[in-house]
């Protein structure tokens, strides 16, 4: 368990992390979602020591590590480049962190290969890191993390620079290859996708501070501002001005509809978004509006198709299973359940 | 591929022709010398290198320089090791002006230097020993190692460091064990540089030396006699003076091109 008690971080004027309490639990991913520069890598680096604390605290399974160095928190780090040592062959560079722990030769040996196997590094064990492909470099930083066994692994967009089948293909072993070892293993990725498919827990980033943390699931279905909305969406998530009166919420571009559960909603000016996968070119149900506009641009990828379309003053986005005949620079219709629509007022915090 | 190696053929010979003269010289006797021009030597003679490895003062002029160098060396890539390694990663205040101050002293004229260097030695009881050379030489030396380890090094990602911390590894034992093995391509330039320079530097080690650290370029200097200049041993001692420069360029010639393309150097 990895908790931060208002910690901040300070270079020089600039504040990097804003004060942030967190309480990381092992057992399951905590991803750290946010865009480049919303300060994951600062956060990671405040957790693992590397960078000074301004203020506040952090513990380590309860114990306050907040002055404790680096070498003295038992933690492992997986960078973004593939960081190996570049003299040391693949088994040494997995044996490294033992070696100076003092380990025992022949249990160095067991917890190398041990890793090695896990991460398919079995024959490489005897060459250097650069004589390794992109994908197996990072597989032997992720195997030094691995036969550490330290109580805390962070992993700073590990497979951002793996092309794309390699990424996939390691990002389905992640969760197996930490399961079980007790460890509290942060991630930070910029994909919403991948913070989705590892699971666990997300803390969404923004602008050095944490705007939401709890189960992935539930962040991803009730994100509690615009921000979290915004960031936890791939394509970008519909967001429209709308004016709610009596509970009725109209369209600047046309389209109204009940608001569910909106009566102490005062009359004004709200934000509502919607999914793109939640706007589609058919019917889905007896409730959904209708809202017709110009399509812009089309894509197709793989069995989806999506299109922009111009409703009112707003840029809407459907994303919708099957290949869809749109006609560029026509009028389509497109359809929306407001069951799934999410309310944000003024100050972009959600509402209802 | 013929006519593309002549003109760096004639280049190099044109470079070899007083490097050839000088050991044709060095075999022939010195009345030949005086006698007039002449190709190769008439009457090969090995009499003035018997003449230099024979005679202590000879052969202790080279041990002299030899051991001032080394000490140079050692001293000056130790001492910039962890000034460049600062240099190299953190941001402070000064540092680019600092960094540029230090070369600077590089540009300095180490006659200026040879009077005020001459007066401390001596009144430190340093005058005529190894470690004054040394010393001195580390004026120029310490700023030229600095320069080229800090590019070497700035080549290394931080994220290593990091990575070695978090693996457990304190500073000095990251620093010996991870840090140095990457940059010793830096280190070997950094030294064979600082062994180049100490060992063509003429004045200050003469200045700040009399008998018992005298280095070889002050002993040829003292070749002149009753009968003239013994040309024949001054250019054996010559030649003599180059084998150390060689030997080590050949050991660090991998590293300098390294060295060139890094822009360093």
């Amino acid at each position: 368990m990895i908790e931060l008690q208002d910690a901040v971080k300070q270079v020089g004027n600039v504040t990097h992390i804003k004060p942030t309490t967190l309480t990381l639990q092992a057992g399951h991913f905590n991803v750290l979602l946010g865009a480049t520069g919303s300060g994951k890598t600062s956060l990671i680096k405040l957790m693992a020591g590397l960078d000074p604390i301004a203020q506040g605290r952090v513990l380590m399974d309860g114990q306050d590590v907040t002055r404790l160095n680096t070498q003295k928190r038992n933690i492992s780090l997986v960078h973004q480049f593939f960081v190996n040592y570049p003299h040391m062959s693949v088994f040494e560079n997995i044996a490294s962190p033992l070696r100076v722990a003092g380990m025992v030769e022949s249990e160095v040996q067991g917890r190398v290969e041990e890793a090695a196997d896990l991460l398919q590094l079995r024959p490489m064990l005897g060459r250097r890191p650069h004589e390794l492909s992109g994908g197996q470099q990072q597989r032997t930083a992720l195997a030094r993390a691995i036969a550490k066994e330290s109580r805390a692994v962070f992993l700073d967009e590990p497979l951002a620079n793996l092309d794309y089948k390699l990424r996939e293909e390691l990002r389905e072993q992640l969760p197996d290859l930490f399961a079980g070892r007790g460890a509290v293993v942060v991630y930070a990725t910029s994909e919403p996708e991948e913070a989705l498919l590892l699971g666990g827990h997300t803390a969404l980033m923004e602008d050095g501070r944490v705007t939401q943390f709890g189960p992935t699931a539930d962040i991803y279905r009730n994100p509690e501002n615009i921000a979290a909305a915004r960031v936890f969406s791939d394509p970008p998530i519909n967001l429209a001005k709308i004016t709610i009166s009596s509970a009725q919420a109209q369209l600047a571009g046309g389209g109204s509809w009940a608001v569910f559960d909106a009566t102490h909603l005062p009359d004004g000016e709200y934000t509502v978004a919607v999914r793109p996968h939640r706007v589609t070119p058919f019917r889905t149900s007896e409730a959904d509006v209708e809202l017709t506009g110009r399509v812009i641009v089309t894509e197709l990828s793989g069995s989806d198709s999506s299109a922009h379309f111009q409703h009112g003053d707003d840029a809407w986005v459907s994303l919708a299973t099957g290949v869809h005949p749109y006609q560029v620079g026509e009028d389509h219709s497109f359809y929306m359940n407001p069951a799934h629509c999410r309310y944000f007022g003024q100050d972009g915090k959600r509402v209802v | 591929m013929k006519k593309r190696s002549i003109i760096p053929i004639l280049y190099i010979a044109f470079l070899m022709l007083p490097i050839y003269w000088l050991v044709a010289m060095s075999f022939k006797t010195t009345n030949e010398i005086l006698s007039g021009f002449s190709l190769f030597p008439q009457t090969f003679t090995l009499a003035n290198y018997v003449a230099i490895f024979t005679d202590p003062t000879w052969y202790w002029g080279y041990i002299n320089s030899i051991i001032y160098v080394t000490m140079n060396t050692v001293l000056s890539v130790c001492v910039a090791l962890p000034a460049a390694y600062a240099f190299s990663r953190y941001r402070f205040l000064g540092d680019k002006q600092l960094f540029f101050w230090l070369l600077t002293n590089r540009m300095a004229p180490a006659a200026v230097f040879a009077l005020p260097f001459f007066q401390l030695y001596s009144s430190m009881q340093l005058f005529d020993t190894y470690l004054a050379v040394a010393l001195a030489h580390t004026l120029f030396n310490v700023p030229l190692a600095v320069w080229i380890l800090e590019g070497f090094m700035r080549s290394i990602p931080k994220e290593l460091d990091e990575t070695a911390y978090v693996d457990g590894y304190s500073f000095p034992r990251f620093f010996v064990k991870i840090f140095l093995p990457n940059i010793k391509a830096g280190v070997g330039v950094a030294a064979f540089f600082c062994f180049m320079f100490s060992w063509v530097e003429m004045l200050l080690a003469k200045t700040l030396t009399a008998v018992e650290a005298k280095p070889i370029a002050a002993v040829m200097t003292r070749t002149a006699s009753s009968a003239g200049y013994e040309l024949g041993l001054l250019a054996a001692a010559g030649t003599l003076t180059i084998i150390p420069g060689a030997i080590v360029i050949w050991f660090v010639r991998n590293y300098i091109a390294r060295g060139f393309a890094m822009g360093r150097v």
